[in-house]
């Protein structure tokens, strides 16, 4: 507030002197001495300022202006074009990977399969090969078996035999002793099976 | 006599006296600061204007704002109508602007500080802008004086007070300028002066206000420059768009 009254003040102190200049000889502006001069030379210089600027100046920078618009312009169709290339670019990269993954989950299948079937073959085989294995054997122990009494009965009989003939000193017929020996041996079996 | 604050708007002649009949035409220091001034501005914006980087430097990137600026000013104020005009709008904002802050300069000469010098800008316009209007619209331009919407009976007032406002038009925008000009230069002669008569220890208040006041004048005189080009556009506007 205070610098405002001073301001005042100071004004009014420089309107009295103004005043007081003017008496003298007036305000400067108010001198009409150099008033066409000056209106010559104002439309000398600004005559020529306007010439030179709407005919050479302002049209270049116009120019200029609207170069960097187009110049942006195609700038930002060609970033948009290249834009959409490289996102075309990345589509068929990314099918291609599509591509082989699937063919290495095909390879993968293929060679798992392969691998299977060898495995179920060599099963099948082993398999073959053990069935024919436990085949013969059971045929082998069957064998045993079926021939297993009539050895039995054979032995039996020719260790009665020998014990009869060391017992009693003298030979028996034979055939008498084995038939003895199957009798017993089949009460024997008989005994044996009512267990 | 240079401690009498309108010593500064003194104009001399500078070089000899060149008189055409009884007219005196002689070059002075108000001539030489006008011509500083358009010189100026032909050489900046001429530099500015060589340059055709698509990344501007600083002197292309000034005179492209200001083409810019300008030009957003008249489609702002006076649309799209105001394009031919552009050109003489742009020079007289460089114009006024230049030779209010070349005035800014100690002991410099402020031309726009002048009566004349704004008067005869001012007349100009007004004339241009009057005789466009007549040309454009023909005896319709009269029209501006009759706003619409106003009751009849006080037509005749209102018509009385557009008039007089139309034709003190050119009065108040070379009074506006002038008048700021000047006080404002007056102003800061007056607190240089204070400076000096109050010595060392008193001194410093009034040099102090002078700095703030340096401020406040560079920022009037862009001001000043920028009102009177947007007062030449919008009365431009009335003139081709006559939105009465």
């Amino acid at each position: 507030m205070k610098k405002i009254i001073l301001i005042n003040i100071f004004y009014f102190s420089f309107y009295t002197v103004a005043v007081k200049s003017a008496e003298k000889g007036g305000m400067p502006q108010l001198d009409p001495e150099f008033w066409v001069s000056q209106i010559f030379w104002l439309t000398i210089t600004f005559g020529t300022l306007f010439l030179v600027l709407s005919k050479f100046i302002l049209p270049k920078i116009s120019k200029n202006l609207e170069q960097r618009r187009l110049q942006i312009l195609e700038n930002i169709e060609t970033a948009e074009k290249q834009r959409e290339q490289s996102e075309k670019n990345l589509k068929e990269f990314d099918e291609i990977i599509l591509k082989s993954k699937n063919k290495a989950k095909e390879v993968m299948l293929a060679a798992r399969e392969k691998v299977v079937s060898e495995i179920t073959k060599k099963k099948i085989k082993l398999e073959e090969d053990l069935n024919s294995e436990i085949q013969n054997v059971e045929n082998e122990i069957i064998e045993l078996k079926l021939s297993s009494p009539k050895k039995i009965n054979s032995i039996a009989s020719n260790i009665t035999n020998e014990v009869i003939k060391r017992l009693i000193g003298t030979n028996v017929n034979e055939s008498s002793v084995s038939a003895l020996v199957e009798e017993e041996l089949k009460k024997l079996n008989r005994g044996t099976n009512g267990i | 006599m240079a401690a009498n604050p309108m010593y500064q708007f003194n104009v001399y002649r500078i070089g000899p006296e060149i008189k055409i009949g009884e007219i005196d035409l002689s070059f002075t220091n108000a001539s030489l600061f006008m011509v500083i001034s358009s010189l100026a501005i032909l050489i900046i914006f001429n530099l500015g204007a060589q340059k055709k980087n698509l990344i501007p430097d600083k002197i292309q990137l000034l005179s492209e704002l200001s083409y810019t600026f300008v030009s957003k000013m008249i489609s702002d104020t006076a649309g799209s109508k105001a394009k031919p005009y552009f050109s003489f709008i742009f020079s007289l904002f460089m114009f006024v602007l230049f030779c209010n802050m070349f005035g800014m300069i100690p002991y410099s000469f402020t031309v726009t500080s002048h009566i004349i010098v704004t008067f005869v800008l001012a007349a100009f316009i007004f004339i241009g802008v009057t005789i466009i209007g007549f040309i454009k619209h023909g005896f319709g331009y009269l029209k501006l004086f009759v706003p619409s919407g106003v009751p009849v009976v006080l037509l005749p007032l209102i018509v009385v007070i557009e008039i007089i406002s139309y034709l003190s038009r050119p009065i108040s925008l070379s009074v506006r300028l002038f008048a700021n000009m000047m006080a404002g230069h007056t102003m800061m002669k007056v607190f240089g002066g204070f400076v000096v008569s109050l010595g060392i220890v008193g001194g410093i208040l009034p040099l102090s206000f002078s700095v703030a006041l340096t401020g406040l004048e560079i920022l009037v005189a862009f001001l000043q420059a920028y009102v009177f080009a947007i007062l030449t556009c919008i009365y431009l506007n009335d003139a081709l768009n006559l939105h009465h």
